[in-house]
């Protein structure tokens, strides 16, 4: 029985925007726990507050109610730490610096020494397949690459907590499907706790530990799934009678908090 | 022959052919009142080719021909030694000295109002009203008055001229890289913010190389109009030195020649120098990894 830490607890947050157009209700009530090791998906449609869910973990909006705190601080706080790797819907590359430069990036801002900037990069980049590409600038790969190249930046520095925003909403559904295997393989070998925000049912069902359905309007958690698959998992597992009943379930879940009136 | 095609040798070539023919028609045309005055005056039997001759070989023409221009340049620059007052490589470089001054004293004042505008607020809000204003006020006006303020207090020569230039070509800086540090993605000023990077380091590595594309396009209108203010500059100052001073002596004397040449001898320096900004931009974009 693993001993769980509480990574985020999240009581009763809301969060309200002001707009030109009056406020909106981002996020409602929102209760959610996640303890080390987990990989937690927040699905819904868009608008559902997902994004904004996770930019609160973050620290990068500030919720406007409730009480969260990550790592038993406050976001900011956890923040001012470097508690977590973020990675971004687009790979957000910077366009000047090479594959390299990219991964140092956040080694020469935290103020690690040269060759262990060196010794990291060359190492997260064999964690994404990636090694000989070091001198490549981002335009010359793939949207598959760039993306890998982006969730090996957030790997540099090493950070226990992994918060990724749709790394996978842009690409075809084959480049999908490798990263999602080659993601979880990552996954198994770290031991990092991910919150992971997705749209795609079958991307939620075969990477979590835990999924989270949520709906718009309020932005509000309806439902949150254990998973029932084994914890090695395979894409092949896809066709099997469970993995088709924790899809269901997902699916009824996001019926059920999707209303069009 | 390929470079032929693709060059824009062809179509350069073409415009100088077509303005040169246009300017050959303009001289006569525009000469013509006073050599047909003159050739009233003193009774002498004229015609059409006649007329045409004249008016391209005029000692004071009130439009010179291109070649007047051309061989007045080629005696003023290579005719004289380059330190003597009539040579045109002295004059220049008069101006082209007190241009580059100029331009890198407006760079230097046009970035740091711009750093400052985009991390403190109060500047934003106190500064850029007063840079729209002072370039409302008309350079000519302002001109004679820092070159008198300046020679009161005893600062004379290159540097009243170069602070002319400067007070021109620090705004489209200041208003360039205003934009340029603020056009970030939101997306990698997010990034810097999870790696809870300073405002400095934010500043080197995102905003600064952000803004070079913004910093390359004022510097080549800065470079242009510093070249200006110089020359303008160069007017009030007794018409010593430089081409500022060869246009002033020119319209003195009527010497329309000595003018054009100067004003050639200008615009080939400003071609010149907003051709190497485009040499050394293209260059950090090949190191900025820009595709080609």
């Amino acid at each position: 029985m693993k001993e769980s830490v509480r990574v985020v607890e999240a009581r009763k947050v809301d969060l309200v925007f002001q707009t030109s157009d009056g406020p909106v209700h981002a996020l409602s009530e929102i209760d959610l726990e996640i303890n080390k090791g987990d990989f937690i998906s927040l699905i819904g449609p868009s608008g559902c507050g997902k994004t904004t869910l996770l930019r609160v973990i973050a620290d990068l909006e500030k919720p406007t109610g409730g009480d969260i705190q990550v790592n038993e601080m406050t976001p900011e706080e956890a923040r001012l730490q470097r508690a977590y790797g973020y990675v971004f819907q687009a790979p957000a590359l910077y366009p000047w610096r090479t594959v390299e430069g990219n991964l140092k990036l956040p080694l020469e801002i935290m103020g690690i020494d040269k060759t262990e900037q060196a010794r990291r990069s060359k190492e997260v980049l064999e964690m994404v397949d990636l090694s000989g590409f070091e001198k490549k600038f981002p335009w010359q790969l793939s949207g598959g690459m760039q993306q890998r190249v982006s969730i090996a930046r957030a790997l540099t520095f090493n950070p226990d907590l992994m918060l990724m925003d749709e790394p996978f909403g842009a690409l075809d559904e084959i480049v999908r499907d490798q990263l999602n295997e080659h993601f979880h393989r990552l996954w198994e070998e770290t031991q990092k706790t991910v919150v992971f925000v997705t749209h795609s049912i079958p991307e939620a069902a075969y990477l979590s530990t835990k999924i989270v359905v949520m709906s718009p309007r309020p932005g509000k958690i309806i439902d949150i799934i254990e998973s029932t698959l084994p914890e090695k998992r395979t894409l092949d597992m896809r066709d099997t009678p469970e993995f088709l009943a924790l899809s269901h379930r997902i699916r009824e879940g996001l019926r059920a908090g999707h209303s069009y009136d | 022959m390929n470079w032929l095609r693709t060059s824009s040798f062809f179509s350069i070539a073409a415009v100088l052919a077509f303005t040169t023919v246009i300017w050959y028609g303009a001289a006569v045309y525009l000469n013509s009142d006073v050599l047909i005055d003159k050739y009233d005056r003193k009774k002498i039997e004229w015609n059409f080719s006649k007329l045409v001759e004249d008016s391209w070989a005029m000692k004071r023409p009130v439009m010179p021909a291109p070649h007047q221009i051309m061989l007045d340049m080629k005696k003023s620059i290579f005719g004289y030694k380059i330190s003597s007052k009539r040579s045109l490589v002295y004059h220049g470089w008069v101006t082209i000295s007190s241009t580059l001054v100029g331009f890198a004293m407006g760079a230097v004042l046009g970035i740091l109002l711009a750093v400052g505008i985009v991390h403190v607020s109060t500047l934003n809000k106190s500064v850029l009203p007063w840079i729209i204003a002072s370039q409302t006020i008309p350079i000519l006006a302002i001109a004679p008055m820092v070159i008198v303020v300046l020679g009161a207090i005893g600062v004379t020569g290159l540097l009243p001229k170069a602070i002319i230039s400067a007070y021109l070509c620090f705004f489209p800086i200041a208003i360039g890289m205003v934009k340029g540090l603020r056009s970030p993605d939101p997306m990698h000023l997010d990034l810097m913010k999870t790696y809870n990077a300073s405002k400095s380091q934010t500043f080197y590595k995102l905003r600064w190389p952000t803004s070079t594309p913004f910093l390359f396009a004022s510097f080549k209108v800065s470079i242009a109009i510093s070249l200006v203010g110089a020359i303008v500059g160069e007017l009030p100052a007794g018409a010593r030195a430089g081409l500022g001073a060869r246009l002033l002596t020119g319209s003195y004397y009527g010497q329309t020649v000595q003018i054009w040449s100067a004003l050639f001898v200008a615009s080939i320096i400003a071609g010149s120098f907003v051709y190497l900004m485009t040499v050394m931009e293209n260059r950090v974009q090949k190191r900025m990894g820009v595709q080609a």
